[in-house]
Order: structure tokens, then C-alpha cells, then sequence
């Protein structure tokens, strides 16, 4: 197959950029429920990603210090692992920090979810260490699309962003199935109507709650894994700015909407690849910053979100 | 309090404490008890276990003492819990446990007091009636301390040190007060003005040749203006949103400082950062440069390497005082209590003619220029800046100790920057556990009461005592 | 009795839902103009597009000047309506600034005056004598309202601590303050008891016959509406189904059908 340069190039950061959006997208979706459902941004969400990640690592390193060497096998106990703690850990958050503040003044959760964060980055910085703790990879090789023999720009496909790729796309499929289908998503949809009118009606509202801080930790979990096997690098403080590229996702998604969280998570990684591509990379951050600052103040209702109307 | 029997008074705080504690289990086991550790091979495991369990035993204690002090039984609860935390620093395992027991203790000792002796906790949470003489005393015993400080012999060169950190974090948390206190907005991005402050000192410094005292007011003016060109979109922004937008912009600002390396020198930093000067008049060295003064000439006493920290001490001393003047004085004025009006109900406020754009925008923009000078300052005293100085944890710090002190109390503000930050630098060994406390705190407080430690709030007019 | 509001061919549309729909109506000066109709038929949402909390979809709002001309609320945003055209309002469910005394809810509410006295806050922080004085004058204001409903003694108290019949009246009072040539009132005897809807209907007939002020009164207790009411307008569905004096209403077929053929009328 014959592609020009500047085309490779092109499907090579494309490529990037889905790889990057599958896991932002993940992350958002814990992002855009909670706000639907209890109205707060959770602030601590990216650190949650981050215990996945960390999770995900010391389940990799116990599992290759008794000698597994089955690929798939290992991939699914991690994945288990992993998400099982990282759920534990989400719905404590809720648990301790949020659900006594529920009926606070608005900004009370959201100063809380500052603190959770605070800790969980201390917590983890003082248990597992502060350096960067980096693993073998796990998944090896790919496809090249093509060989840039003419000194021209080589763009491979790995199998690990072909699995990462994949894995997302069935698990938002199923994800979706589930609230569309489920009482669990019947129980959500009317919770982010009006808690209140949702409790008086039969649904248990603190269980509805603390199950979608246990899935949006659960998604986040799978994220967390999935960029430690990516980049095969962690420390304690990668939940921060995935954090806060993932809410930006969620928010230019339309805040609440969970397919706006999927194309708000694909569109950022998009335009984080090409932007790092195409312009200044050490001004990535700035430019999904800038996103954020730009969609909130100009569209707060995203791209698939419904304006809100001022009750007075 | 209604006396359940005793079964049933064990019964239920066991259940409760076992779910706790094996909860804590789950969340410590692989967290705390499997710690990575780098080798030459890459990373293996240095299992802890008996910690990570020691872990969820503690969290099951204390969640099993204090159901029993609610159920009715809270005396003997405080006493050995108290006799646990007394004994904690004792117990040979690991240092963390200790430390955890032992706060845990102190901890679930005070609940069972509280609910020991109501009528304490009454008065406790109800403000302990300290006479009006002594409320109105009080700060001004306090300043006539801190001025004579430097002194007495009690203080040396660390001290100091800490005092003018202490005394930095005062003058954030007051200016920050300005926005999330008064006009209640929760501003994620303080540091940003903080920044911008240091920054333009050090380059009009170094640049234009400008001293502290010239530079002071520009950079204060820069930080303003940022404020007001950055506030103008963002402030119609529901709180939360708000929050995070602001938490855009000092992440921005200190990208651009690391990125934009001809004017910032990038992660580098800025170092060689001109000294301050007696007033531009007099220098603070043993050898005065051609035609300048020196300090201890001008007062004819000996020369002292001390004298400019003791200078500084007493600049901040004088910012701070400054922005709590401020402060005080706006509060009585139509314009504080628009910013207080808007924070209380916006809807009313604007229905009454307030334009919540502009004033929020005053509130925004003044904060900010105070934060601007305290950047300035910043810079001055340490000699050195770089971006480094400016995350985003900065802001959530200054943002602790606005909370924590109670959200809008001048006091609370220096309670709170005294044991956050002045205590961890005193004892070193805390320092490390200092973060980790600012979040459990920062929760703890936000769950016991929303509306931070010190939530009273003196009118600003009275009808029996108007002008 | 001269005219001083007229609304014409007012909508406001939002999304497919035409909550006010071509409602046309005129409020004269020193008179007492009710809006009544069944829940949901669009009172609120006339409120809120001549406060300036909507922005009709079509229509005109024009209010006479004291100093003569007029101005057309339409345009304006919220805290101009307050400012410029001197229309005041209460809501549904009061909004009080809570955490401030009594007495600063009332200086609140002559924020713009008083910022102007203190030179956008300049000779405030000085404490120049304009600014005292004009502040003093600002207490005895408040003070004077105070006093009319009877709150003086609890000026110094955090408006929502009072019970809340009290926090009604000072939502009123505050309202006044502005120094309104229009007041708005969104449901002012809602959860009052039956002596406090009287002293309540006295109190706004007081306003009108002695200060001369016009008034738009929300309400559903209909006793209040019919005895102090010098002229009514019945929404219904979000259109203008009868405007008359009070003993007409009463009569109007149209009305009583809007209101017992509603099951869910109150």
C-alpha cells in the first residue's frame, strides 16, 4: 500500500488521537453521570483513574512475580483486580466525603472532592512511593500501514491500540445497552430528574447513587489499566491532568449526556494528537484548557447537552 | 441520651465496625500492603500485609467505639480510647500505625466526650461566649506581638522564616477571602495572580532596572488587570463551573511560564532576582555598591546579615495588615455588601439592581491585585522563582486555609495558615504527612460543618449603633 | 387614573411550549393590578419577562417615566429593570439575603444610590462625610419601613431567622426600598395565616392610597384579590382570557370555567 507522507502522518495521529479519546472517554463517562445524577463535578475522579492505574500495575507485578506468561489470562485478572478495588474505592469517596454533604451548599462537595483528591494523591505518594513506576510491555507489535521506506514517515498500528480500541467500543456498546435497558438506568434517569420526586417514587436513591460512583470507578479502573499498559509509566500524579481532560470531554460532550461523554472524550483526544502533531506539543494542555475555558463560558451546554432555562 | 441495653448497645457498632473495617481492608490491601519497588529487573513487590491489616483492625476500633459512645455508652469509650492514643506511640510495629492510632484515638476521644458532656459540646459548637472586650482586644495584642517578635532573643533565624511564610500565606488567605468569602465565589486559580505578581517583579527588575518599591504597584496593577480580562467571560459562570474554569486559567498561566522561555526562562526559573532595599533609600549589605547607602550606616549600628529578613518580616507584616484593612473597611461599604448580597441570593441581588457582572468583577480583580502584590513580595524574599512555585496545588492550599479557617472569617484565616503551615515547617517530620492531613482535614471539615470552622459573621451595619 | 404600564401583545415561547401567548394588558398608576388564572398559566413567566429574567419571544413592555417619556422593559436585562426603570419585585419563594441582618437587606437594596455617594466606593474607603451622610440617610429609610411592618426590633437579626410571615414583609420592604414607581409581587399571602393576609391586604392598600404607588399583585387567595384589586386580568393556558374590575370578574363565564373546569385548580 502506498501512502504519501503528509497522509501517514496523518493516519499515524489519528491513530493517537483515537487511542488517547477511547480512555478520556472512559474517564468522562464517571464524570458526566455524577453530575447528572447528584449535580457535582467529582472532583476526585481522576484520582480514582489513577488508583486503577496503580492497581492495575501491582496486579501486573504480582501476577509476573509467580511466573503467568498467558497474555489473555493476564490481561483479565488484572482487568478484574483492578476494577473490583477501584470500584471499593469509589464508592467509599461517596460513602464518606459526598453523601453527607448532599444537601449542602453547592460548593461544600465540590471543596470536599478537592480534599479526597488532595489525600488520594498523598496516600498513594506515600504507600507506593513518588517516582514514576514504569513495567514491560505487555502486548507486543502491530501492523504497518506503511514502511516509510523513502525516508518518508512510518505509521504502525500496535495491537495494543487495536485492543485499546476495541475493548472501549464493546464496553461503551454494553455500557449503553445497560442504562438504556436496565431498571439501573431507568433508577438514574429519574434520580438526575429530581432526587427527591425519584425517592418518593420507590427508587432506593442512595443505592442508584453510590452504583454510579461504583461503575464510573469501575470505567475509570479499565482507563487506568489500559494507559498503564500504553505507556507502560504511572506515578501518583497522572490523575490530575487526565482528570481534568476527561471533565473537559464530559463538558464539551454536554455535561450529563453520556454519548456526549464518549464524542467529547474522542474529540479531545483527537485534537490533543493533531494539536501535538500539527502545532506547538508543549501547548497541548493549554489548548484543551483553553477548550475548557472556551465551551464553558460560550456553549455550558456542550455539544449534545440541553440548555438549561433559570427557574426564578 | 437514651441508655440502650448493653447487647444491644455492642451489637450493632460491631456490625458497623466490621463492614467498616473490612471495607478498610479492601482498600488498604493492595494500596498499603503491596507496595512497588524499583530493582535493577524492574519493579517487584515489597509485600507490607500485617500493616495493611493493622489498618483495618484500627478502622474497625474506632468505628466499633464510636457506635458504642452513640449508643449511649460514651465514657468509658473516651477513656480508653484516650488511654490508646496515649499509648499508641509506644507500640514497636510501624510508625504510621502508631500515628494513625494515635489520632484515631484522640479523635473518637473527643466525640465520646462531646457526647459525654453535652452541654461542652453545646457550648463548643455553640461559640464559646468569650467576652466582647477580649474579641475586640485580642487582635490587637496579637499585632503588638508580632511587631516586637524580631525582637526578642526567642527568635532566630528559622523562625523568622517560618513567620514570614506564615505571614505570606495570612496575606493569600485574606485576599483570597475577598472572592470566596465575601462575593462566594470559589476560585480555583488564585495562584495565577500570584504568578503574574512575581513574575512582573522579577522581569521589571531585572529588565527596566525597577526596585521593589517601584515594581510593587505595577505588578499589584498587572495581576489586576489579568484579573479583570479574564473575570469579564467567566463571571456569569454557575460556581461549579466557575470553579473549574478558573482552575483553567492558572493552570494556563504557569504552561506559559513554563513554555514561553524567552521572556520566562522557562522551568529554570528566574534566579538573581534584585534584593530589597530600605525604601529604595539604603541597601542591606556590609559594602554598598558606588553611590548607595547601607542600612546599618545610615543607623550607625554595626552590620547584622539579619536586619533585611527582619525588614521583610515586617513588609509582609505591613501587606497583610494592609489587604485586612482593606477588607474591613469594604465590608461596611455598599460595595462589600454587594459582593456579600450576591453571594447570599444572586437572583434577589440583581432583582434589586445590583449588576452582578461589574461587582463580581470589583471582587475578582481586587483579590487578585492583592494576590499580585503578595507575588511580588514573593519573589523579593526568596531571590529565585519558577513555574514551579505556581501549580495548582498552591491555589488548592491557599483555598485549605480560607476553608478550613471558616469561609469569610479574617481569624480563621490566620488560625488556619498558623497550624497548616507554620506547624508542619516547625516539625519536620510531619511534613511529609502534611498534604495528606490538608485533604482529610479539607473533608472532615466540609462533612462536620459546611460552612467552615469560624462560620459567625459580625453585621456590617446596626441599626441600634448606625453612623 | 393614568396609565403606567402597558403590555402588548406579550409571548414568550420556550421551545415548542407558548407559555404567555399575545397577552396584552395596562397597569395604571396609584391602582392595584392583579394577574390571577389556574396553575401554569403563564403569571410567573409574565413576571419574569418585565423583570427582565426573560426575553419575551415577541411583544412590548412600555412603562411611563415619572420625568416623563417612556421605557420598554423588554430590553433590559435583570438588574436594569431595578436601576433604570424603578420596577421592583418579590418571588414565589422568597429570596432573602439569609446570612445578613434585617437592616442589610434593606441598605442592599439601595446599593445604587449609596455606591454613587461613595464614589464607586473611593471616598467610602476614606470615609469622606457625602458618603456618611448619605448612608444615614439610607438607615433612616430602612428605618422608616421597619417600622411600618412592625420588623424594627429585629433589624439587627439574620433575615432568615425570622418566622416567615415576617421574612414576606421584608421582602416587601426591601423591594421598596428601590424607591419602585412599579412593585411586583409574586404570591405575597402564600403561606400566610388569615390574619396575616389582612394586615398584608392593608398594608397594599396603605402603599397605594398613601404613597401613591402602583402595584402587580400575584395571588391565588382570592378573598385578598376581589377586596383590594382596583383592576384584574385572568390568564389562562398561557393566554388572556378576561380584564375587568373586580365585580365583573366575579361574573365573567369565561373565568369560572377556566377555574372549575380545571380539576386541578386551587
Amino acid at each position: 500500500m502506498h501512502v504519501p507522507p503528509p497522509m501517514a502522518y496523518f493516519l499515524q495521529q489519528l491513530v493517537n488521537g483515537l487511542v488517547l479519546g477511547s480512555i478520556y472517554g472512559l474517564i468522562a463517562i464517571g464524570y458526566t453521570m455524577v453530575y447528572g445524577i447528584v449535580g457535582m463535578i467529582n472532583f476526585a475522579h481522576g484520582e480514582i483513574y489513577m488508583l486503577g492505574a496503580f492497581l492495575a500495575l501491582i496486579a501486573f507485578v504480582a501476577l509476573s512475580a509467580i511466573g503467568l506468561s498467558s497474555v489473555p489470562l493476564t490481561l483479565v485478572i488484572v482487568l478484574v483486580v483492578a476494577v473490583t478495588f477501584t470500584a471499593a474505592w469509589g464508592w467509599t469517596v461517596e460513602r464518606v466525603a459526598y453523601r453527607p454533604l448532599r444537601n449542602s451548599p453547592r460548593l461544600a462537595p465540590l471543596i470536599s472532592a478537592i480534599g479526597v483528591s488532595i489525600f488520594l494523591q498523598n496516600f498513594v505518594q506515600l504507600t507506593q512511593g513518588a517516582r514514576s513506576k514504569a513495567i514491560q510491555p505487555v502486548l507486543r507489535g502491530g501492523v504497518t500501514l506503511y514502511g516509510g521506506g523513502d525516508g518518508g514517515f512510518a505509521v504502525t498500528i500496535s495491537w495494543l491500540q487495536i485492543f485499546i480500541v476495541v475493548f472501549t467500543t464493546v464496553l461503551m456498546i454494553g455500557f449503553t445497552l445497560l442504562i438504556a435497558r436496565t431498571s439501573l438506568g431507568r433508577a438514574q434517569r429519574a434520580c438526575s430528574q429530581d432526587l427527591k420526586m425519584a425517592s418518593l417514587l420507590g427508587i432506593d436513591v442512595d443505592k442508584t447513587i453510590s452504583t454510579t460512583f461504583v461503575i464510573g470507578a469501575a470505567l475509570a479502573a479499565v482507563a487506568g489499566m489500559l494507559v498503564t499498559l500504553y505507556y507502560g509509566v504511572i506515578d501518583f500524579f497522572i490523575g490530575f491532568l487526565a482528570g481534568i481532560k476527561a471533565f473537559t470531554a464530559a463538558v464539551l460532550g454536554g455535561i450529563g449526556s453520556l454519548p456526549g461523554a464518549m464524542l467529547g472524550g474522542l474529540l479531545i483526544g483527537l485534537i490533543e494528537a493533531f494539536w501535538s502533531g500539527y502545532a506547538a506539543a508543549e501547548y497541548k494542555d493549554v489548548a484543551v484548557y483553553g477548550i475548557l475555558v472556551l465551551v464553558l463560558t460560550v456553549r455550558p451546554q456542550g455539544l449534545l447537552g440541553r440548555p438549561m432555562i433559570e427557574k426564578v | 441520651m437514651l441508655r440502650t441495653p448493653l447487647r444491644e448497645a455492642l451489637l450493632r457498632p460491631l456490625r458497623d465496625g466490621a463492614l467498616a473495617g473490612f471495607v478498610a481492608l479492601v482498600l488498604c490491601l493492595p494500596i498499603v500492603g503491596l507496595p512497588t519497588s524499583e530493582t535493577a529487573n524492574g519493579l517487584i513487590l515489597r509485600p507490607r500485609i500485617p500493616e495493611a491489616i493493622a489498618f483495618a483492625v484500627a478502622v474497625f476500633l474506632g468505628r466499633f467505639a464510636l457506635g458504642v459512645a452513640e449508643a449511649g455508652r460514651p465514657r468509658p469509650v473516651a477513656l480508653i480510647a484516650l488511654l490508646v492514643a496515649i499509648a499508641a506511640p509506644f507500640i514497636r510495629f510501624a510508625p504510621e500505625f502508631s500515628a494513625a492510632l494515635a489520632i484515631g484515638g484522640l479523635f473518637v476521644a473527643l466525640r465520646a466526650s462531646l457526647l459525654a458532656f453535652p452541654t461542652l459540646a453545646g457550648r463548643i459548637t455553640g461559640g464559646v461566649k468569650i467576652p466582647p472586650v477580649a474579641i475586640k482586644r485580642a487582635p490587637l495584642v496579637i499585632l503588638a506581638l508580632l511587631v516586637v517578635l524580631p525582637l526578642t532573643p526567642v527568635i532566630d533565624r528559622r523562625l523568622l522564616d517560618i513567620a514570614i511564610l506564615v505571614l505570606t500565606y495570612v496575606m493569600l488567605g485574606w485576599g483570597l477571602n475577598i472572592t470566596v468569602g465575601l462575593a462566594g465565589l470559589l476560585d480555583l486559580g488564585y495562584v495565577a495572580f500570584f504568578a503574574i505578581g512575581a513574575y512582573a517583579y522579577a522581569l521589571l527588575s531585572i529588565s527596566a532596572g525597577l526596585s521593589f518599591w517601584g515594581a510593587l504597584p505595577i505588578a499589584g496593577l498587572c495581576a489586576a488587570v489579568a484579573g479583570l480580562v479574564v473575570g469579564g467571560p467567566i463571571l456569569r459562570l454557575r460556581g461549579d463551573y466557575f470553579a473549574i474554569v478558573t482552575l483553567g486559567f492558572g493552570e494556563i498561566t504557569r504552561l506559559i511560564a513554563i513554555n514561553w522561555s524567552s521572556l520566562t526562562s522557562g522551568s529554570q526559573g528566574i534566579a538573581q532576582i534584585p534584593r530589597i532595599s530600605f525604601f529604595g533609600v539604603a541597601d542591606f549589605t556590609a559594602t554598598p555598591d558606588a553611590g548607595r547607602h547601607a542600612f546599618h550606616e545610615l543607623f550607625g549600628i554595626s552590620f547584622d546579615p539579619s536586619h533585611r529578613q527582619i525588614f521583610i518580616f515586617y513588609v509582609i507584616l505591613a501587606l497583610a495588615l494592609a489587604v485586612n484593612a482593606f477588607i474591613a473597611r469594604s465590608r461596611k461599604l455598599p460595595l462589600g455588601r454587594a459582593w456579600e448580597a450576591l453571594r447570599e441570593d444572586e437572583i434577589a441581588a440583581q432583582s434589586l439592581g445590583l449588576n452582578l457582572q461589574r461587582i463580581r468583577l470589583s471582587a475578582y480583580a481586587i483579590a487578585a491585585s492583592w494576590g499580585g502584590l503578595a507575588g511580588a513580595f514573593f519573589a523579593v524574599r526568596q531571590g529565585f522563582i519558577s513555574p514551579e512555585s505556581f501549580s495548582f496545588l498552591e491555589s488548592a492550599v491557599i483555598l485549605a486555609i480560607v476553608v478550613l479557617g471558616g469561609v469569610g472569617s479574617q481569624l480563621g484565616v490566620v488560625l488556619a495558615a498558623i497550624v497548616m503551615i507554620g506547624v508542619p515547617e516547625l516539625v519536620r517530620q510531619l511534613a511529609e504527612y502534611r498534604m495528606l492531613a490538608f485533604g482529610v482535614a479539607m473533608v472532615a471539615i466540609m462533612v462536620w460543618r459546611p460552612s467552615g470552622l469560624i462560620s459567625r459573621r459580625e453585621p456590617s451595619i446596626r441599626l441600634g449603633a448606625a453612623p | 387614573m393614568s396609565k403606567l404600564l402597558s403590555v402588548e401583545h406579550l409571548t414568550m415561547q420556550f421551545g415548542g411550549l407558548k407559555a404567555v401567548n399575545d397577552v396584552s394588558f395596562t397597569a395604571s398608576a396609584s391602582a392595584i393590578t392583579a394577574i390571577i388564572g389556574p396553575n401554569g398559566a403563564g403569571k410567573t413567566t409574565v413576571f419574569n419577562c418585565l423583570t427582565g429574567f426573560y426575553h419575551p419571544t415577541h411583544g412590548r413592555i412600555i412603562l411611563q417615566r415619572e420625568a416623563g417619556g417612556t421605557v420598554e422593559l423588554q430590553h433590559l436585562r435583570k438588574h436594569q429593570v431595578a436601576a433604570r426603570a424603578k420596577v421592583a419585585r418579590t418571588f414565589q419563594n422568597i429570596r432573602l439575603f439569609a446570612g445578613m441582618t434585617v437592616l442589610e437587606n434593606l441598605i442592599v437594596a439601595q446599593h445604587n444610590r449609596l455606591q454613587r455617594a461613595s464614589l464607586f466606593s473611593i471616598a467610602g474607603l476614606f470615609g469622606l462625610p457625602a458618603y456618611k451622610n448619605a448612608e444615614k440617610d439610607a438607615v433612616e429609610r430602612a428605618r422608616f419601613w421597619l417600622d411600618r411592618v412592625g420588623l424594627t426590633a429585629s433589624a439587627d437579626v439574620p433575615a432568615g431567622s425570622l418566622p416567615y410571615g415576617q421574612q414576606r414583609k421584608l421582602e416587601i420592604v426591601r423591594a421598596l426600598c428601590t424607591e419602585p414607581v412599579l412593585l411586583c409581587l409574586d404570591e405575597p399571602a402564600a403561606g400566610l395565616n388569615g390574619s396575616e393576609t389582612a394586615e398584608l391586604a392593608r398594608f397594599l392598600r396603605e402603599l397605594r392610597d398613601e404613597h401613591g404607588l402602583a402595584i402587580l399583585l400575584i395571588e391565588h387567595d382570592m378573598g385578598m384579590v376581589m377586596g383590594i384589586s382596583d383592576h384584574i386580568v385572568v390568564l389562562d393556558y398561557g393566554r388572556k382570557i378576561a380584564d375587568a374590575a373586580p365585580a365583573v370578574i366575579k361574573e365573567d363565564p369565561a373565568v369560572i370555567r377556566a377555574y372549575l373546569g380545571e380539576p386541578e385548580a386551587a
